[in-house]
């Protein structure tokens, strides 16, 4: 896959430097070639680089840079072993891709094969040699000083570029093509090497002034807010914050400890200065300057209508304002009519309202401004609307209702009546999956069991938003201390977001202390006059030392630009699903679970009586049994894309906030730990207890038919596949989950906090007698995985399935050379397998499957769809073999629009999927394939503190032995934090405590990482 | 909220309605009861008697009309807070011409009127429960969601809950405000239901004294700056036991009230008489002024 995107690469270098042009034919033949080639070698070098490809992994989890290198030229190989279902993906995509172009696909085909089968030795090795060289001459592996986080992300780039060095050589196949490939690269990586990049930034101040500075392109939210607030002088700062519009134009809190880069995934460095947290009690504020800014704050709520209030309130503010703003009211002066008008004070003003604001403003005489500012507040902050966060999402029954978050807890509002409210004290867990936001209650006096109520948002980055909301007004306003950041909790991985801030009751402490002369500080209404809402100053940057040629960031501009286009999808997402088979039953439960789930409007008293959010999948073990075509198309149903990119494992840590929406996309981390034991009873009858843990949840469903058929397709390569390799197991699994518990205890709520998104991580252990927590796994997991021969079980494989919907995915090392690539739009999937030698055989793969579909140009996609599927699989290991996975999914398929493409809109996902698939020996060939006789099943579900483990039970009779499989599937979801190694561990041991009787036959740790963008 | 709830129970003007002949055969009535007229218009003159002379208020008499036969109840036909009126739309089709002498009478005092004119929306003024700090609002049988809608679209200020009745022909037959931050409430099981179903809707907290006879419940607290919190209650002759209940109330003046006939036809305290702060109209929102006098 990774060639493929390098070809991408290629391609635009191409077409912006030199100004050659590709023909989509030739991309596309180049594409295959790539693809072919990959799995050959891999399948050569399998063995022999296996040993040293582990040991290069368990480096680069390690954060070990240079390591990368090597696994990367390796990584053809590695997909070389699951060929099959590398090829089915990348076939799938291409046909996605291609549908609209039909005659283009059907060349490529041919010349794929054809040339790779001639030319497949010699591409590896100029591939390699090239790479080598690339890397060593690079700048990135000079910046690989840097910090750890920075040195993945540079080392990825430097992968990058060896792919494409890789690929150029593909291209040539005849090896003259490696010329230009280097032509292409040198002066773009020259560029790149110069860092101290600094942004302009441009913040939206209260005042209606913008303040501009410098800011290091890698710099944190915090320093420019600090700047911010330095700039206000401002010391009080707790209650506000930084907003950005993300690609959809939707209004979000720069995150404080995360890099703004990474979090406003676009060129677009504009802010505005907000108030976050609005104080329930304005007067307790400490100084002037901050209730000022909360005045100007609230008075522009209150004209733009967030913040509705009668005539008379409206009246009343303004004559505050004016009282604040121009002092006494001067019966000899004009009326002030003007400046009235400019105050803008209300949705609707007229004359009548002017009238009475002046009849007020003259009871005022005498106040000092600072008095009038208290005045507004002590009003503003009466209204019911106030400090109310609203955010629309419906109840099961598509009843539209708004959530509104405040300091007391979430209230629920019908229109404008409100029909529910949830203190925090009540509320017991936040949580999320996809674009379901779930809380559960505190049971009632009267109730015995805890309740979850189920709103449904209008997409996973809406529903992620809401929950982050949630994390932080219920720590802001309910806890003492923020919560301290999630330690190697057991399973806790994913994003573990949380507030970062100070509480209020810290910031109040911290006010108290506050000791200067209170600030002088002009009030400035008639600044408010120059800014008009919509017509925000293009933003400027200025990276000082940026190359043009720098592509990734041109197109971004550009793309920016067209977001506002008609053309531009929003509110699509891009999910990266793994393993369809889970997510299709979880579409299922889920809509079970919402119908469940009393309808708000109706019921509005019984809300709590919804079930429980996380519902059991039990579809998978029918495809297991049965891999019938329906199932497949149930899958494609399901439109989540997901992209997965590798990522080092420090690079994990940094990388898991930054799922900030791309324009179109989203981009979805999850971890997901799958433990399956097979046992065998001891009764006359083999029983194979297979203990996995899927416990991901579904995809999310907004399914077209456009997609459906693009999926099918995709799909039926994978059965195809799967069919042919027995050994091979891939789950993925997608899921965009969050979850947070805001115990209050006492005066400090240590809130739980549970998400799975950002990360995935799955382990698969199958058929293995003996295992050893102690053995080291390549996130230094201990697992020693023996061999039994008696498992009976055969793993089926879910090849990974990545649906981009308008958006790209990338990696974050190669986010420059992908997103051009994206933009030029060619479906070319990456491979960058990674092997690990192990004691016995170990198989890697790494299948990354691009697809892109111009939206225009696909008019049947919608242009939203994008599927990549990368089936990591495994093969029965001894030890874990390491597979690196990474998707890039580009949302344009045509060479002709490349050019045009490059400017639009690219939604780009990095993510980061590492696979790692300890299977024990397999008893039998029996793949998946003989299904036998399903007996019983059962899914059990349950959840802790940071996990969510869905065991599924089935018994199955297979030519006279009864089977029995236990699949534990555990998601842990966290940010960076957790120890994945030490959760993995655990999960295992649990399982293995949990059963004895049986035994693991396969560990599959399936790891996602978003990854945020990388600046260069 | 402080001074929200200094100003509440603080009113100056009082409208009530004469009762007409009619109102015997007539009025609408949950059960079938023998209503003498008489009586009832003797009852009716005390109670505006306690309005004028004990609370002080300025008291407009509607004079009654034949063909209302419901027309006393003028707390139907109007929801007041501050200077603003919603005229209601009444769910009983048969009182929807009692608003528009109350319409006129609002103009009159120089009322900020709103009408409630979308022909899907009910509204009765006994299903609204103004704390003081948020509206509470019965659906009913006379109160529908819409209804409900207009009235939080026209005091936007307030947060507006909205609780079932599940019993009762009004969200405030059995229950009302006791006064700043209390809530009056019976000891039904729907009554209990609807009282938690609001504390659990408010980000207020409220206090409450339960009474045991959910009819009792229903009185009027006005707040007089010299005399404090008062109180008017049906007679101990009706609800002996909650009269008990109610003495418990610390400084409180307690005035009885004779209610009895009007009860018949499903009339409360409340219902006779829509009260109104002509002073609060913004003072309401002026705390204490004098601190930046010069």
């Amino acid at each position: 896959m990774t060639t493929e995107v390098s070809s991408e690469t290629e391609v635009k270098e191409k077409a912006e430097e030199s100004a050659a042009q590709l023909d989509q034919p030739e991309k596309a033949t180049e594409e295959t070639q790539e693809e072919v080639i990959t799995e050959g070698e891999e399948k050569e070098k399998e063995e022999k680089e296996k040993e040293k490809e582990e040991k290069e992994k368990e480096g680069k989890e390690g954060k070990g840079i240079s390591k990368f290198l090597p696994t990367w030229l390796k990584k053809p190989k590695s997909q070389a072993q699951e060929a099959p279902p590398s090829e089915e993906a990348i076939s799938a995509g291409q046909q996605e891709g291609e549908g609209p172009v039909p005659e283009v696909n059907g060349h490529t085909e041919e010349v794929e094969e054809k040339e790779t089968v001639k030319s497949e030795q010699v591409k590896e090795t100029e591939a390699e040699s090239h790479s080598n060289a690339s890397a060593d001459t690079e700048p990135a592996k000079e910046e690989s000083a840097e910090k750890s986080p920075e040195r993945s992300q540079e080392t990825k780039e430097e992968q990058v570029e060896e792919k494409e060095g890789k690929e150029g050589g593909l291209r040539g196949g005849g090896g003259g093509v490696e010329g230009q490939t280097s032509i292409f690269q040198s002066p773009l990586r020259l560029v790149r090497k110069a860092k101290m990049k600094l942004v302009v930034c441009q913040v939206a101040l209260l005042d209606g002034t913008d303040f501009t500075c410098e800011v290091e392109k890698r710099a944190k939210g915090q320093y420019l807010f600090f700047k911010v607030c330095e700039h206000l002088n401002l010391l009080e700062k707790d209650y506000f914050g930084l907003t950005y519009k993300d690609n959809h134009e939707q209004k979000c809190w720069l995150d404080p400890m995360k890099e703004i880069k990474r979090q406003i995934r676009s060129n677009n460095w504009q802010f505005s200065f907000n108030v976050k947290f609005y104080p329930p009690d304005p007067s307790l504020l400490s100084e002037d300057i901050t209730r000022y800014l909360l005045c100007l704050q609230l008075r522009e709520d209150v004209a733009t209508g967030r913040l509705p209030c009668s005539f008379v309130t409206h009246a009343l503010l303004g004559s505050y304002t004016l009282q604040a703003e121009f002092g006494d009211y001067d019966p000899d002066q004009p009326r002030p009519l003007d400046y009235i008008n400019q105050l803008n004070i209300a949705p609707s003003q007229n004359r009548e309202m002017e009238e009475k604001i002046f009849e007020l403003h003259k009871s005022h005489r005498g106040m000092t401004p600072a008095q009038a500012d208290t005045q507004f507040l002590e009003n503003a902050k009466k209204l019911s609307m106030y400090g109310v966060d609203l955010h629309p999402a419906k109840d099961s029954e598509g009843v539209d209702l708004m959530l509104g978050v405040c300091a007391n807890g979430l209230l629920v509002y019908k229109d404008r009546l409100r029909i529910n409210r949830f203190a925090w004290p009540k509320i017991l867990k936040i949580s999320y999956k996809r674009n379901n936001f779930y809380i559960k209650i505190r049971p009632g006096e009267t109730e015995q069991f805890e309740s979850t109520v189920g709103f449904k948002l209008q997409n996973h980055r809406s529903a992620k938003k809401l929950w982050k909301v949630c994390v932080e007004n219920h720590s802001f306003y309910r806890l003492n201390a923020p919560e301290p950041p999630t330690k190697a909790r057991f399973l806790t991985l994913g994003s573990k977001f949380r507030y970062s801030g100070r509480t209020q009751a810290q910031t109040r402490l911290a006010s108290s202390l506050i000791d200067r002369p209170s600030p002088t500080f002009e009030r400035t209404s008639s600044k408010r006059i120059s800014r008009s809402v919509d017509g925000a100053p293009m933003i400027s940057i200025t990276d000082v030392e940026r190359d043009t040629a720098e592509n990734g960031r041109e197109h971004r501009l550009d793309l920016h630009s067209d977001s506002k286009s008609p053309l531009r999808v929003h509110g699509d997402n891009i999910y990266v699903r793994h393993s369809n088979l889970m997510l299709e039953d979880h579409d299922k439960t889920q809509d079970e679970v919402l119908k469940h789930q009393a309808s708000v409007s109706q019921l509005k008293r019984s809300f709590m009586e919804a079930p429980p959010a996380s519902p059991p999948q039990s579809n998978q073990w029918e495809k297991r049994l049965t891999s019938s075509p329906a199932t497949a198309v149930r899958f494609q149903q399901q439109q989540v894309i997901n992209a997965p990119s590798a990522e080092a494992a420090a690079a994990d840590c940094t990388s898991s906030d930054t799922k900030e929406p791309t324009k179109t996309a989203d981009v979805e981390i999850e971890e997901t730990i799958v433990v399956q034991e097979v046992s065998k009873a001891t009764q006359p009858a083999l029983v194979t207890v297979a203990v996995d843990s899927p416990a991901i949840p579904p995809a999310k469903q907004e399914t077209r038919e456009q997609e459906v058929k693009v999926q099918e397709e995709a799909v039926v390569p994978k059965e195809a596949a799967t069919a042919k390799q027995e050994s091979v197991s891939s789950e993925s699994e997608s899921e965009d989950e969050a979850e947070y518990h805001p115990n209050v205890s006492a005066s400090t709520h240590m809130p739980e906090v549970k998400e799975e998104e950002e990360e995935e991580d799955k382990v698969e252990e199958d058929k293995m007698a003996d295992e050893n927590m102690s053995a080291p796994v390549v996130a230094s997991l201990p697992v020693e995985i023996t061999k039994a021969a008696e498992d009976v079980c055969k793993k089926e494989e879910e090849s990974k399935r990545e649906e981009g919907q308008g958006g790209v995915k990338r990696n974050a090392e190669k986010e420059m050379e992908v997103g051009r690539e994206s933009e030029e739009s060619t479906e070319e999937p990456m491979m960058t397998p990674e092997e690990v030698p192990n004691g016995v055989a170990l198989a890697e793969d790494a299948v990354i499957g691009l697809v892109g579909h111009a939206e225009k140009q696909e008019p049947k996609m919608n242009g939203e769809t994008l599927l990549v599927e990368p089936r990591p699989q495994v093969i029965c290991c001894s030890e874990p073999p390491v597979v690196k996975t990474e998707m890039v999914t580009i949302s344009d398929t045509f060479a002709a629009q490349k050019t045009e493409i490059a400017t639009k809109e690219v939604p780009i996902v990095h993510t980061e999927t590492k696979t790692i698939t300890y299977e024990a020996a397999q008893l039998d060939g029996n793949g998946d394939g003989e299904p036998g006789v399903l007996m019983t099943a059962q899914t059990i579900t349950s959840e802790s503190l940071c996990t969510t483990t869905t065991t599924h039970i089935t018994k199955t009779l297979k030519g006279g032995l009864s089977e029995t499989r236990i699949e534990k599937r555990i998601v842990i979801t966290g940010d960076c934090d957790i120890d994945h190694d030490q959760a993995l561990a655990q999960a295992i041991k649990e399982a293995k405590e949990q059963h004895p009787d049986m035994s693991v036959t396969r560990v599959v740790v399936h790891k996602e990482t978003e990854l945020a963008e990388e600046e260069d | 909220m402080a001074s929200r709830i200094a100003d509440f129970g603080r009113y100056t003007h009082a409208i009530v309605r004469g009762i007409p002949a009619s109102l015997a055969k007539e009025a609408l009535r949950s059960c079938p009861s023998e209503v003498d007229v008489v009586q009832a218009r003797r009852e009716h003159e005390k109670y505006q008697e306690i309005l004028r002379t004990t609370f002080g208020l300025e008291v407009v008499e509607l004079p009654a009309d034949e063909s209302l036969p419901d027309c006393v109840f003028v707390e139907d036909a109007a929801v007041v807070c501050g200077d603003t009126a919603l005229i209601t739309r009444p769910g009983a089709e048969s009182r929807r011409g009692e608003t528009k002498a109350m319409k006129e009478a609002l103009e009159a005092l120089n009322m900020n009127v709103v009408e409630m004119t979308d022909e899907n929306a009910t509204l009765d003024g006994g299903d609204v429960l103004f704390t003081g700090q948020e509206f509470f609002v019965g659906l009913s049988k006379r109160t529908n969601q819409r209804g409900a809608e207009i009235l939080a679209d026209v005091f936007k200020d307030y947060a507006v809950s909205t609780v079932p009745v599940q019993q009762g022909l009004h969200l405030k037959s059995f229950c009302s405000m006791g006064g700043p931050g209390l809530i009056l409430v019976g000891s039904s099981e729907p009554a209990q239901k609807a009282l938690k179903i609001m504390q659990q809707m408010s980000d207020h907290r409220y206090d409450k004294l339960v009474v045991p006879d959910d009819l009792a419940a229903n009185c009027i607290y006005v707040n007089l700056p010299d005399k404090g919190h008062m109180l008017l209650h049906s007679t101990a002759e009706m609800f002996p036991e909650s009269l008990k209940v109610l003495e418990q109330l610390k400084d409180y003046t307690l005035i009885a009230a004779s209610n009895k006939e009007k009860t018949k036809v499903d009339g409360a305290l409340t219902c006779c008489s829509v009260l109104i702060n002509k002073k609060a109209n913004i003072s309401r929102f002026i705390t204490p002024c004098t601190m930046w006098t010069r």
